[in-house]
């Protein structure tokens, strides 16, 4: 024999799978505007999330943001240039810039940079290169120096204080500033040819501005005697930007989840409010008014579960989506979102079960079974 | 008698009438907001984009190379432009889109220091073309640069000081610097975080005065407002056919404006800086395109929203149906009403949503990009005509099978 108690249980499950079956399609309507709330709060709230990343890595490709400079009429040691790319690791590239001004065969003057290639390749994606060196002994040259000193794609030799290096072009760079009038070369030609050391390291970093200070007060302390500056120009107009992108995410994040919301609010309203027939029913069999708060409320809380799991994957869809399509990166999903967007879940819905249910304890059954 | 019909069912249903239009109009009002912003927003990016600086330089034609490594500049690339062309900027097809431009004229001069590099420009100069005034420098080209002290003005002789060389030198605003036997005061220190640092920034006729070359610039810096390059964009005018040389010459790309300002400025060069040109572009494409793919979810989502709320609206009116078709309604007609009531709705929401969401994106451009986003006339149809659209749909099912249904059953509540 089963008690009461567990009597009573059974059947208040019962009347709650009853009602959903006997409405199917009422029930369906009101799920699917709980699940498309849901899956357009949480795909918003996890690009909100996600957005200020991938555009910073956006702002990355506008190359170096850190600086550090010798002073001048120094240049920077190996160990120096080592603990540098030590201290940026994992955090960002750090690419050092060796310079001499050379002659031409011609005694024309010319800034020739030595680099590692390969990493300035990274840093600067903005450059266009028409083919980079691939040996030692060749060199990238600006357009513009290109032009006055290899027009035909010659091998040419400068020389530096009596030494001469022997260089042939493998392509030319355009950036439309400074480094159309230089040649670029190799760090160990540069060296074995000039005997110079670098003097600048560009460094690109990662991270939030909070981490960016945090880098170059790190670089700071461990070397105090050299110039480490930020690149202004870059820093100023990414916050700049990012703060205002973000801010039109949120606003419209607002907007949208308080439509979907609300919209949630009016659907759920109208359904408890179509079956004030059944609720007289029930209460005219003897229902306390408790009892049929408890009943709408279960309902409404199976209602906002099942929306707030369905609406949760499919929001992860559509802002995997998005990335995919706009940053050809997907967005990481964010679980720890899964409780907020079921307690708000929770709130709407048991919210929206509120106003009918006021109104309907003010009504005598037989008023309502009249058809009243 | 179909007129009355549909009356008394808005007259005698308020309360449930206003719930689904004040659901229709929600989402009328983020779609109007949504599609609003999602089509200003690359304007408006745009130009807050231009605090990265100039995207575009002029410089003589002539070809030599500059020699600068770091701050100083070993030897002045040779060739000059006229300082007077300068205002001729602002006739160029495109002249809305300069937000701001900047002459620089390098000079190296003898200090305590040795020998530095001063920059002669504009700080924030008033140029004048045709019945047109404009006021335009280094403060709105380079918009990242800090001074502490004060800006000079363009007609002193009142110098900046880069920071790092104004560490060497010792000086602080306020005291005075000696170049090329000249005492010039100091008015600021300023720090840009680029070569700047560590040269010497000056009114541009000082610079020409100190260069022995009156009316003379080396380079303008220019800041306009362009539209992401593509394949189009990167071909050469000169092989295009006529109408699509215009449409190129048209179109807001960086290539286009560099070569309009090539052409009012006598024996120049200008071309694009790729390091901003090209990056903002890429930036403001994410931009645009992230707003655009958020525009189409928000339709999604309120379309679905606004749907379910029509459908539990209908289908709450089965009775309602039973009756009359008890009464003798035929199919036709009992959609006629219903459909009628739909798209009532739907006007009467989509009205309210656009005008809201209209309010809606103003207030969002203003409080955050300080200008308010334009909102296109022609939306108001295309909202309306989503809002009817969305309703239809929300109600097709309900009404179908309201309709079909058999009208015993309905009246008995077993439907």
């Amino acid at each position: 024999m089963r008690s009461r108690k567990a009597q009573g249980r059974t059947m208040f499950f019962r009347m709650l799978a009853r009602a959903a079956m006997l409405r199917k399609r009422s029930a369906l309507a009101a799920l699917l505007a709980t699940v498309v709330a849901a899956a357009a709060a949480t795909a918003m709230l996890n690009l909100f999330w996600d957005v200020q990343g991938k555009l910073q890595r956006e702002f990355r490709n506008f190359g170096a943001n850190i600086v550090v400079e010798a002073p001048e009429g120094t240049t920077l040691s190996d160990d120096a240039v080592r603990s540098i790319q030590a201290a940026v690791n994992g955090q960002g590239l750090a690419v050092p810039f060796a310079y001499a001004v050379a002659r031409t065969g011609e005694d024309q003057a010319v800034v020739v940079a030595g680099t590692d290639l390969e990493a300035a390749r990274k840093l600067n994606p903005w450059w266009a290169v028409s083919s980079w060196p691939q040996t030692s002994e060749e060199a990238l040259l600006g357009v513009r120096a290109a032009r006055l000193i290899s027009p035909e794609q010659k091998p040419f030799s400068l020389h530096y204080q009596g030494r001469k290096i022997q260089l042939s072009p493998a392509g030319t760079v355009h950036t439309g500033a400074g480094e159309d009038s230089r040649i670029y070369v190799s760090m160990k030609d540069f060296r074995a040819w000039t005997g110079l050391q670098p003097s600048v390291m560009e460094i690109a970093g990662n991270g939030s501005p909070q981490e960016l200070n945090s880098l170059m007060q790190r670089l700071h302390e461990s070397f105090p005697d050299l110039d480490v500056r930020a690149v202004r120009q870059v820093a100023e107009g990414e916050a700049n930007v990012l703060g205002k992108t973000r801010s039109t995410l949120l606003a419209s994040s607002t907007f949208i989840v308080c439509t979907a919301a609300l919209c949630v609010l009016a659907t759920l309203t109208g359904w408890v409010f179509d079956r004030r027939r059944d609720f007289a029913i029930m209460k005219a069999l003897g229902a306390s008014d408790r009892l049929i708060a408890l009943f709408v409320a279960g309902e409404a809380a199976v209602l906002a579960s099942a929306g707030a799991v369905l609406g949760f994957s499919g929001g992860i869809g559509i802002a995997a989506w998005i990335g995919r399509a706009n940053f050809h990166a997907p967005v990481a999903p964010r679980f720890e979102l899964f409780p907020a967007i079921l307690a708000g879940c929770l709130v709407v819905t048991l919210s929206s079960t509120v106003l009918p249910l006021r109104l309907l304890r003010r009504i005598q059954p037989a008023m309502i079974l009249r058809g009243e | 008698m179909f007129v009355r019909l549909v009356y008394e069912s808005f007259r005698r249903q308020p309360r449930r009438k206003l719930l689904v239009a004040v659901a229709v109009a929600l989402g009328a009002a983020v779609s109007t907001a949504m599609i609003a912003i999602a089509m200003d927003i690359g304007d408006k990016v745009s130009r807050e984009l231009r605090t990265l600086g100039a995207n575009l330089v002029v410089t003589p034609e002539e070809d030599s190379l500059d020699v600068q490594i770091g701050s100083v500049n070993l030897k002045p690339a040779g060739g000059y432009l006229n300082e007077a062309d300068l205002p001729k900027i602002k006739g160029i097809f495109w002249r809305n889109n300069i937000t701001a431009l900047a002459p620089l004229l390098p000079v190296n001069v003898k200090t305590d220091a040795g020998e530095v590099t001063l920059l002669g420009t504009y700080f924030s100069k008033s140029l004048r073309f045709g019945n047109q005034e404009f006021t335009t420098g280094a403060r709105q080209t380079f918009p990242w640069w800090k001074v502490q002290g004060s800006w000079p003005s363009d007609d002193s002789g009142n110098i900046l000081v880069g920071r790092r060389l104004a560490a060497r030198l010792a000086v602080v605003p306020g005291s005075q610097l000696e170049m090329n036997g000249e005492v010039h005061p100091v008015s600021g220190i300023v720090e840009t975080g680029g070569d700047e640092d560590g040269q010497i920034v000056a009114p541009l006729f000082l610079a020409q005065k100190l260069a022995g070359k009156p009316g003379a610039v080396g380079k303008i810096f220019v800041s306009a407002v362009t539209k992401p390059e593509d394949a189009f964009a990167r071909r050469s005018p000169d092989s295009l056919s006529a109408a699509d040389r215009d449409r190129w010459y048209c179109s807001p790309y960086p290539q286009s404006i560099a070569y309009q300002l090539q052409e009012v400025i006598p024996h120049s060069h200008a071309e694009q800086i790729r390091r901003i040109a090209q990056n903002e572009g890429t930036v403001l494409s994410r931009i645009k395109g992230l707003m655009l793919l958020i525009t189409l979810a928000a339709l999604f989502t309120s379309g679905l929203a606004v749907a379910a709320a029509m459908a539990t609206a209908m289908f709450e009116r089965r009775e309602e149906v039973g009756l009359m078709k008890a009464l003798g309604a035929g199919h036709f007609p009992l959609s006629a009403i219903f459909v009628t009531e739909s798209v009532l709705l739907a006007c009467i929401g989509g009205l309210a949503g656009f005008a809201f969401g209209s309010v809606l994106a103003q207030r969002l451009g203003r409080t955050i990009f300080g200008s308010g986003m334009a909102v296109q006339p022609v939306l108001l149809p295309v909202v309306i005509g989503l809002a009817i659209a969305v309703t239809f749909a929300g109600s097709a099912t309900a009404i179908r099978r309201a309709v079909k249904s058999d009208p015993v059953r309905a009246l008995r509540g077993e439907a």
